[in-house]
């Protein structure tokens, strides 16, 4: 099937080239990292974890979010959803590959990073995530694979797909549980150890994740005509809705702990996310306040069926969504998690510009992914007349 | 055959001992002087305890000439480098009460805090705690905690996570950002430095006591540090902290830290 890849069309190419050329810029951007070390980055002794990790946690919630597809899919027969199938499992794919990469760039010695396998820690969160990654990558290539030949033969898939599909979705929902308790556990930082946590990223992650399939699936739609069909866009919409309600309640159940109760460790870094420090204020303040109203505007129009039935108006609330799911769940956990730090001091932590370009490369990495695999599954599509 | 470094570490270092003592004739190769001995030969004449801990009398560790001696005692012989700036790397330091024991200090109580206390610095390093959260975090076993209560790392198989500075909550561990040996003055040809790119911290001098000495610090100190074995009721430092009231870091983590601050 990798022979559709040689028949695109010239904006195929030319957008192919250009990511390449982020990949590039990117890619240089980690040569600097690998001469010099870590220390281009804006991290240090107390900001141990920045953009990179932050950038894992989201794409890793991406990632996990084709349970949303999969489940009504497979589980519970809902047909307008087959159509999305293979879409999602692929930018799950893209999604995951991300989210391996963005550890990658994080080490300090990338070139012992098999050290996990050789080493097998089973009492580590993060050994755990490795096996949720690779555990991942490797089931739903092997699922995308098949439904693709099956879908290229106009053919139903083969029944014992059902208990793999079952696997695949158990396998996502580890993946994003086992990111959440990288965090959750550690007894010195205050924003991450509490329980909702874990429910935070799943909630984020099935608001955030289809919000980014179903915007992408309007791009098709403009671009070359392939439609999901309204029945898959309005289901995935409440199901968004629902995701992001649970998202933002969450959030709101961990400040009520944190200002009723008063507990300064509790109260600390959320105060600073949102208010800097000692009437200092810091960039992160506003990114946080634009978050928060993010949030409360796109579920609000969310929940309004006028506005969240209306096809003009959604791709603009998914886009607020999906934004602030981002800051939240990036640089909001992260250095929500780092500030105050373990002195209950704080250390300003700011990306440098080789850890933005290393993250745009990435991000180059992940869309380079998503438009090959995209391209045949579409082309397959096409091929049974699906548009 | 799988046989890791520290196993034949510990092969290679009995057999050197049984060696070492047949040919001396001092005790013949009987079997119980191979048991008895763990680890390289030389620590034949280690220090040895159940649990390693410290003890420090804050009062007399107050003059930042001595503070400076020993931080210098534990980072010059190590290795460590000195590095400007936040991605520095320290292993033994001190610091303010409020730096160093945040969570007993209370918003209203900040104009009647005792204002010896608030004025005390307070020598920080790793408190090799009974229930590490650095090792428990680390996916590669890189940092571990030995029988006797120390928490070491493993500099070569580290991969650079962070996990493990991450999850202590403690601040005591450092991350070679740079190349330390950019900016080492003098070597110490005779303990390894590391590379760019590992976690390192304070490893309570674990290759002194294997040649029975004590740490660094605790020589530099001036008696100020008292280092013993808690496991043990009766060592000094034991009777030494059931007769002083003492201080130890976040104790309501669990991790259970290892050094007491003597005030």
């Amino acid at each position: 099937m990798l022979d559709r890849l040689l028949k695109g069309s010239p904006l195929f190419y030319i957008w192919l080239v250009a990511i390449g050329g982020l990949i590039a810029i990117g890619g240089v951007a980690y040569i600097v990292q690998l001469i010099f070390g870590l220390s281009v980055t804006g991290l240090s002794r107390d900001v141990s974890w920045g953009l990179y990790i932050a950038q894992f946690n989201f794409f890793g919630g991406v990632a996990a979010s084709v349970a949303v597809v999969l489940i009504p899919a497979f589980l519970h027969n809902y047909k307008p959803f087959h159509k999305l199938v293979t879409l999602a499992i692929f930018m799950g794919i893209a999604a995951a590959s991300m989210a391996g990469l963005f550890i990658l760039v994080d080490l300090g010695q990338p070139q012992r990073m098999l050290n996990v396998m050789l080493h097998p820690s089973p009492n580590s969160m993060m050994f755990w995530d490795n096996v949720a990654i690779f555990g991942y990558m490797g089931l739903f290539m092997f699922v995308g694979w098949v439904l693709l030949e099956h879908e290229r033969a106009g053919m139903e898939p083969p029944c014992w797909m059902k208990p793999v599909i079952i696997l695949a979705v158990a396998c996502t929902l580890f993946f994003q549980i086992v990111e959440g308790l990288i965090l959750q556990g550690l007894p010195g930082r205050h924003y991450w150890l509490s329980a909702i946590v874990t429910p935070r990223f799943i909630a984020s992650a099935f608001s955030a994740g289809p919000s980014i399939l179903l915007l992408l699936c309007f791009l098709l739609k403009r671009l070359i005509g392939f439609d999901i069909g309204e029945a898959a866009t309005r289901t995935m919409s409440k199901i968004i809705t629902y995701a992001m309600a649970l998202n933002v309640f969450f959030y709101l159940m961990e400040v009520f702990t944190a200002f009723y109760s008063g507990t300064p460790g509790h109260m600390h870094p959320i105060a600073f996310l949102f208010t800097g420090h000692e009437g200092q204020i810091y960039w992160i303040n506003f990114w946080m306040w634009g978050a928060a109203a993010l949030a409360l505007f796109s579920l609000a129009l969310l929940l309004l069926p006028s506005t969240r039935n209306n096809m003009r108006l959604l791709p603009w609330i998914l886009m607020m969504l999906v934004g602030s799911a981002w800051i939240d769940k990036s640089l909001g956990m992260m250095i929500g998690g780092m500030t105050p730090n373990v002195f209950e001091t704080i250390t300003k932590y700011t990306p440098s510009l080789a850890e933005i370009l290393i993250c745009l490369g990435v991000l180059g990495i992940g869309i380079t992914t998503l438009t090959i695999f995209w391209k045949i599954v579409l082309d397959v599509k096409k091929q049974a007349g699906e548009y | 055959m799988k046989l890791s470094r520290r196993k034949f570490m510990k092969i290679a270092g009995v057999s050197a001992a049984g060696l070492t003592a047949a040919v001396t004739g001092v005790a013949p190769l009987t079997g119980i002087a191979a048991e008895e001995v763990k680890g390289p030969a030389y620590q034949a004449k280690g220090l040895t305890a159940k649990r390693w801990g410290m003890a420090m009398f804050v009062n007399r560790l107050q003059d930042p000439a001595l503070i400076k001696q020993i931080a210098e005692s534990c980072h010059k012989p190590h290795n460590v480098p000195n590095i400007p700036g936040d991605q520095e790397i320290k292993w033994i330091w001190a610091d303010s009460y409020a730096k160093s024991f945040p969570d007993s200090l209370a918003e209203t109580a900040k104009d009647h805090n005792f204002e010896d206390l608030m004025s005390k610095r307070f020598l920080l390093l790793c408190n090799h705690c009974e229930n590490p959260a650095c090792t428990k975090v680390c996916p590669t076993g890189a940092t571990f905690k030995r029988e006797d209560g120390i928490v070491v790392m493993d500099p070569h198989r580290c991969m650079g996570c962070r996990y493990c500075m991450v999850g202590c909550p403690y601040g005591a561990r450092s991350f070679n950002f740079h190349n330390p040996s950019d900016f080492l003055e003098d070597v110490n040809q005779r303990y390894p430095r590391r590379m760019r790119g590992v976690v390192e911290k304070c490893n309570f001098c674990t290759e002194r006591l294997a040649e029975g000495k004590l740490p660094y610090c605790v020589e530099a100190s001036d008696g100020a540090i008292v280092f013993g074995d808690l496991g043990d009721r009766d060592s000094e430092i034991s009777k030494l902290l059931r007769e002083n009231y003492s201080l130890l870091r976040k104790p309501s983590l669990g991790t259970g830290p290892n050094v007491y601050y003597i005030i």
